[in-house]
């Protein structure tokens, strides 16, 4: 399985650039999110503080605002799109 | 010499340059406009207000440019309207109604606009955008097209069909999404790392927020710089909210004003009242929410400066308040009948707040209360829609005297 997950610009330089990247094996956006974090370095510190996302920051699976679902615990499936955005926009 | 200095994240206190940035590198905390006014003398600053347009740009001194831009359509300098008949009706001492709906197209959103434009000319965009629940949708394509620049605006696809109109008419390209704000947003926020364009409520945040300190700038100036004891302010994304107490306080740091910071109230729809809820509940973030309000305006359910907006009306002596859909509409036909100002839902919604403070005995006799009125009535006309019969008659005295004269007298 593989999920999709966009990354804003602002974080593309722990990316190396990358503005998409794929998840394999994760099976809550948690994991997806470790997966990451295992991969890029520095990524944890920007978006998470004490094990949770820091308050300007937000996730999206499909679309929808994790915080609408389970948080880090919501489950993602084969094909799923995770997005992570800044939260201060708009208004 | 200019008082503006950086763009700085209120979490970490990071500093960036002046430039197309809204999100802090290191926490993802807002950016703010940093300005060092130690240069600034009062009485001179003074006499540059007086003496200056009548619009927003007699406050250059407190905006991020280094000389008052240049504007085709500029905003501000709205009347602040004693409300003798309002203030009497709810037992209050002293109501003043700041009508913004006075502005070029109808909402203080030209305010912000005005100066998010200014900006984005200045860093060398040629396309303007913005996420809009449809004051903003009207402001950036008016502003946009005085200005020679293209623009795209992206509203939710239920917005009320007057803000549609009033917005295709300036000749901008208008993207109605199905979703609801907060679903415009995410996309702008997106599209705003792929385009090159200055989205006014995205990445030029920063300065298009700065725009909205010039209300409380003007409330103090037209109150002879004088502070209100408190403001009732409507609460959407929160910016207005908290960048109101920000201008009151910049003066204050620079002398133009003395005393204590008013009392903050804010106004939220039940509909929408994710920063209302978490006032009650002693929370420091909001949690977000699905709106369904007849105040669309307000319609955001991820308030941005929520924390911030938070922390304001606690810091303040305020609150912040919701009122149900019958409770806007009542405010709506309270202002407009004491006040001859009609506004739209949100001015509805902070009206009501008022009463609500009013009867809740929170409101002591001798304050000096300022109601913040953002938008026209004429931009949600279906609000009132029902609300009051019409005589229909034949043209002759006898049929008016029949239908009129036995209703007046009955």
């Amino acid at each position: 399985m593989s999920v999709t997950v966009k990354i804003p610009t602002q974080l593309r330089s722990v990316t190396g650039g990358e503005s998409e990247t794929s998840v394999e094996e994760a099976g809550t956006v948690g994991e997806v999110l470790d997966g990451l974090y295992d991969r890029f370095d520095g990524l944890r510190e920007r978006i998470a503080e004490d094990g949770d996302l820091r308050r300007f920051v937000n996730v999206y699976v499909g679309g929808e605002d994790i915080r609408f679902l389970d948080g880090l615990e919501t489950e993602v499936e084969d094909g799923d799109e995770v997005t992570i955005l800044p939260a201060v926009a708009g208004g | 010499m200019a008082a503006v200095e950086a763009l700085r994240c209120k979490e970490c206190h990071a500093s960036y340059e002046l430039e197309a940035r809204y999100v802090c590198e290191h926490c993802f905390g807002p950016l703010e406009v940093a300005y060092d006014f130690s240069g600034l003398e009062p009485e001179a600053a003074k006499r540059r207000i007086q003496a200056g347009p009548t619009t927003l740009w007699r406050y250059a001194d407190f905006l991020p440019f280094e000389s008052p831009p240049r504007t085709a359509l500029a905003a501000g300098v709205t009347p602040l309207i004693k409300a003798d008949r309002l203030a009497e009706s709810l037992g209050l001492g002293e109501v003043w109604v700041k009508n913004d709906a006075a502005n070029p197209t109808h909402s203080f959103k030209d305010r912000v606009v005005t100066v998010a434009l200014a900006k984005a000319r200045e860093l060398g965009y040629e396309v303007v955008a913005c996420a809009s629940t449809g004051n903003l949708a009207n402001a950036v394509a008016a502003h946009a097209a005085a200005a020679g620049l293209e623009s795209y605006v992206f509203v939710p696809s239920d917005l009320e069909e007057q803000k549609i109109l009033a917005t295709g008419v300036y000749g901008t390209n208008l993207v109605s999404v199905r979703g609801n704000y907060d679903d415009v947003n995410r996309l702008c926020g997106e599209l705003a790392g792929e385009r090159d364009w200055a989205f006014v409520n995205v990445n030029v945040r920063p300065y298009y927020a700065e725009g909205s300190k010039t209300l409380g700038f003007e409330i103090a100036e037209q109150l002879g710089f004088q502070l209100p004891d408190r403001v009732v302010v409507p609460v959407a994304s929160g910016s207005l909210f908290t960048k109101v107490a920000r201008g009151f306080e910049e003066w204050r740091d620079v002398g133009l004003l003395e005393g204590e910071l008013p009392a903050f109230n804010g106004a939220q729809a039940e509909g929408c009242s994710p920063v209302a809820r978490a006032f009650e509940e002693g929370k420091d973030v909001c949690r977000p929410v699905k709106p369904d309000t007849v105040a669309k305006s307000l319609a955001i359910g991820d308030p941005a400066d929520g924390p911030y907006a938070l922390e304001l009306a606690r810091r303040s002596g305020g609150g912040v308040d919701s009122v149900t859909d019958d409770e806007i509409r009542a405010g709506i036909r309270l202002l407009a009948q004491t006040t001859g100002v009609f506004t739209e839902t949100a001015g509805g919604v902070t009206t009501a707040v008022l009463k609500k403070l009013a009867d809740r005995g929170d409101i002591a006799a001798g304050e000096r209360v300022v109601l913040v009125i953002t938008g026209d009535g004429l931009k949600t006309l279906d609000a009132v829609r029902g609300s009051f019969e019409t005589h229909e008659i034949e043209p002759t005295v006898s049929s008016f005297e029949d239908t009129v004269g036995v209703a007046a007298a009955a």
